[in-house]
């Protein structure tokens, strides 16, 4: 059939770059869902910010801009843990994430007002667009970003494995994801555990928004939106419980969106949507606790 | 003492609603639709509430049967004349019949309430998260289905001619039903064994409490008034898109359950008018009519500011997710 004709190389090296970004907004979400039990919502805000500010700041030199995004987005991620995570520890799921919700839509209102100054919404980032460039590789046209998402993807969760297993500040990490209340008791500062957590996802996030941006460079205030709820789909999908399955599962969301994409007619694909969640409740039912978790972690609450 | 003290619980929130009714008669038609807004938000907020409220389970998918009632009720009530040139497409049996405003509200409640079942019949085993998530793909489900297929409604355009007959007196008494409605449910002995379930599942297992089952109760109660409330909309607004039944109505209206109090009917009530309410002074305030003058594009920020520090500093809500009560009267 021609449908398996059109997958295609060019087709599978475009759904791993989309799946190797998806992945990396997963482990940000994953790790802050770890050590404070939040699904934050506000997250595709954060890599709005970045992308809003790599637009302004489009005339600077490439590698200024991309250390502001840098700079901004680590700032909003640590001013967000302070002001909103820190009241709201402990509480249901329920409440921190409605309020991530209003968060969310705070700051697209305010970045709805700074864009609409000059009377248009959206800006354009051009400066590190010339990334998007593709080269021909063996009749496949490999863009230079998604060579970059994919080892930076493949790199950056090399180092967190590392951090994780090797560090002190890792090891806490690791015993705050298991039991929060246990390792309080021995000796795991809260403050210090929680605040390097959203520090590594506010990177994650930086590291997202330039990815991103380079792909589409048209930046709104409904930037990423769409991306953040496909991912947290994915997270919950693969299994939020622990980083590894929640990130394999926005790979595989990423990667399955991009082959899909790719293979479908456009005239075909307007039921797409309803395939996909349909599959989603399905693995819910089958793996609540996730597609990748195994063993005990599989055993989920089901009633 | 014990009785009058459920009555006030009831009472004060249906006062509530009728002195917004009796209101929005006073103000010039311009206003009126804030108030109008925040009875149909009432009704969808306390549809919500009979779900998420009783059960403790997260469902960002109670909007689909707003969004399916809601066209349920639209496309039906469009005149016969105006419907085969505006919606051709449509199934003959949905063509060439319309019924009349209460009939199409009693349709709206039903298929809810149908829908709401049939998908609560595999959904209502998961908890927590991954409840969360399948409702949300409910939603995502419902909203691609009505874009895409013309045959049971105006896919991606608008649709209009629907008779604008919830005025003040439609609204207030939809959201009395829903208010009354949740008030029988959460008091009968269904709502008692959920609510049971939502303290502890365990507990409530143990003394014999199908949790299944109990779920599916409240989320088919739950589906009916939703779709209710959508008629509602629809008869409100008298056009609709699917875009107006999707994720901005589904975060703002779970937003107002939470700021009133997500384990009260009370809350319920409170957080759609307050939520409701603040918006529409924001929005004159914006106009520069009302008391503060402030820059157009800040009522949002306000908007979500507000909501964050209410969730912050009260995370139960602003009635501490408990039902009113008089002092000394319990």
């Amino acid at each position: 059939m021609n449908l398996v004709a059109a997958l295609d190389a060019q087709t599978l090296v475009d759904a791993v770059g989309l799946g190797a970004v998806y992945a990396l907004m997963a482990v940000g979400i994953g790790l802050v869902f770890g050590v404070l039990r939040l699904v934050n919502f506000a997250y595709g805000q954060l890599v709005m910010a970045g992308a809003y500010t790599l637009a302004f700041t489009a005339s600077w030199p490439v590698a200024a801009s991309i250390a502001a995004c840098f700079a901004v987005v680590v700032a909003l991620s640590m001013l967000m843990d302070r002001v909103v995570f820190r009241p709201l520890r402990g509480q249901s799921p329920a409440v921190m994430l409605v309020t991530t919700f209003a968060v969310a839509f705070m700051l697209q209102a305010i970045a709805l007002m700074i864009d609409i100054r000059d009377d248009t919404i959206g800006e354009i980032a051009t400066s590190i667009a010339s990334f998007n460039q593709a080269t021909t590789v063996a009749g496949v046209d490999v863009r230079k970003i998604t060579i970059a998402a994919v080892v930076v993807a493949v790199v950056t969760l090399a180092l967190l494995a590392l951090l994780l297993a090797r560090t002190t500040i890792g090891l806490h990490m690791r015993a705050a994801a298991a039991d929060f209340g246990t390792a309080r008791l021995l000796g795991v500062r809260a403050n210090r555990v929680i605040g390097f957590a959203v520090f590594l996802s506010g990177l994650l996030a930086a590291t997202v928004a330039v990815l991103l941006t380079v792909q589409f460079p048209f930046v709104g205030p409904d930037f990423a939106l769409r991306e953040t709820i496909v991912v947290l789909v994915g997270v919950v999908v693969g299994g939020i419980d622990r980083l590894w399955t929640a990130t394999l599962g926005g790979f595989a969301i990423g990667f399955a969106t991009g082959v899909i994409n790719g293979v479908l007619p456009t005239d075909k694909s307007v039921f797409l949507p309803s395939a996909v969640f349909a599959l989603v409740i399905l693995v819910l039912l089958l793996r609540p606790a996730g597609l990748f978790a195994w063993g005990r972690a599989a055993a989920a609450e089901r009633v | 003492m014990r009785r009058l003290g459920s009555l006030v619980a009831l009472a004060v929130p249906a006062a509530l609603i009728v002195a917004v009714g009796i209101g929005s008669t006073f103000v010039s038609r311009a206003n009126e639709i804030y108030f109008l807004d925040a009875l149909v938000s009432v009704a969808i907020v306390v549809a919500i509430y009979v779900f998420v409220g009783n059960s403790g389970v997260l469902s960002f998918g109670q909007v689909s049967f707003v969004a399916v009632g809601a066209f349920a009720a639209g496309v039906m009530t469009i005149p016969l004349e105006s419907k085969t040139g505006v919606l051709p497409e449509l199934f003959p049996v949905l063509r060439d019949h319309t019924i009349g405003n209460a009939a199409s509200l009693l349709l709206a409640a039903a298929v809810g309430g149908v829908l709401a079942f049939i998908v609560g019949l595999p959904l209502m085993r998961l908890s927590g998260l991954a409840a969360g998530i399948a409702t949300f793909a409910v939603l995502e489900i419902t909203h691609n289905l009505l874009r895409e297929w013309t045959r049971i409604g105006p896919g991606a355009t608008t649709l209009s001619l629907v008779p604008e007959t919830t005025g003040a007196i439609q609204a207030t008494i939809g959201a009395l039903i829903a208010v009354g409605v949740a008030f029988a449910y959460q008091r009968s002995r269904l709502g008692r064994l959920l609510r049971a379930t939502r303290e502890d599942a365990a507990a409530a297992r143990g003394v014999g409490v199908s949790v299944h089952r109990q779920r599916l109760w409240a989320f088919t109660v739950s589906g009916a008034l939703a779709g209710f409330a959508g008629g509602l909309l629809v008869h409100e607004l008298g056009s609709i898109t699917t875009e107006q039944v999707y994720l901005e109505l589904t975060f703002l209206t779970l937003a107002m359950l939470v700021v009133g109090g997500a384990s009260s009917l009370w809350g319920a009530v409170l957080g759609a008018l307050a939520v409701s309410g603040l918006n529409s002074f924001l929005i004159k305030a914006e106009d520069g009519v009302a008391a503060l003058d402030l820059p157009s594009g800040s009522r949002l920020i306000l908007l979500g500011a507000i909501m964050a520090l209410v969730l912050i500093r009260r995370p139960s809500g602003l009635t501490g997710g408990r039902e009113f009560s008089l002092p000394g009267l319990r």
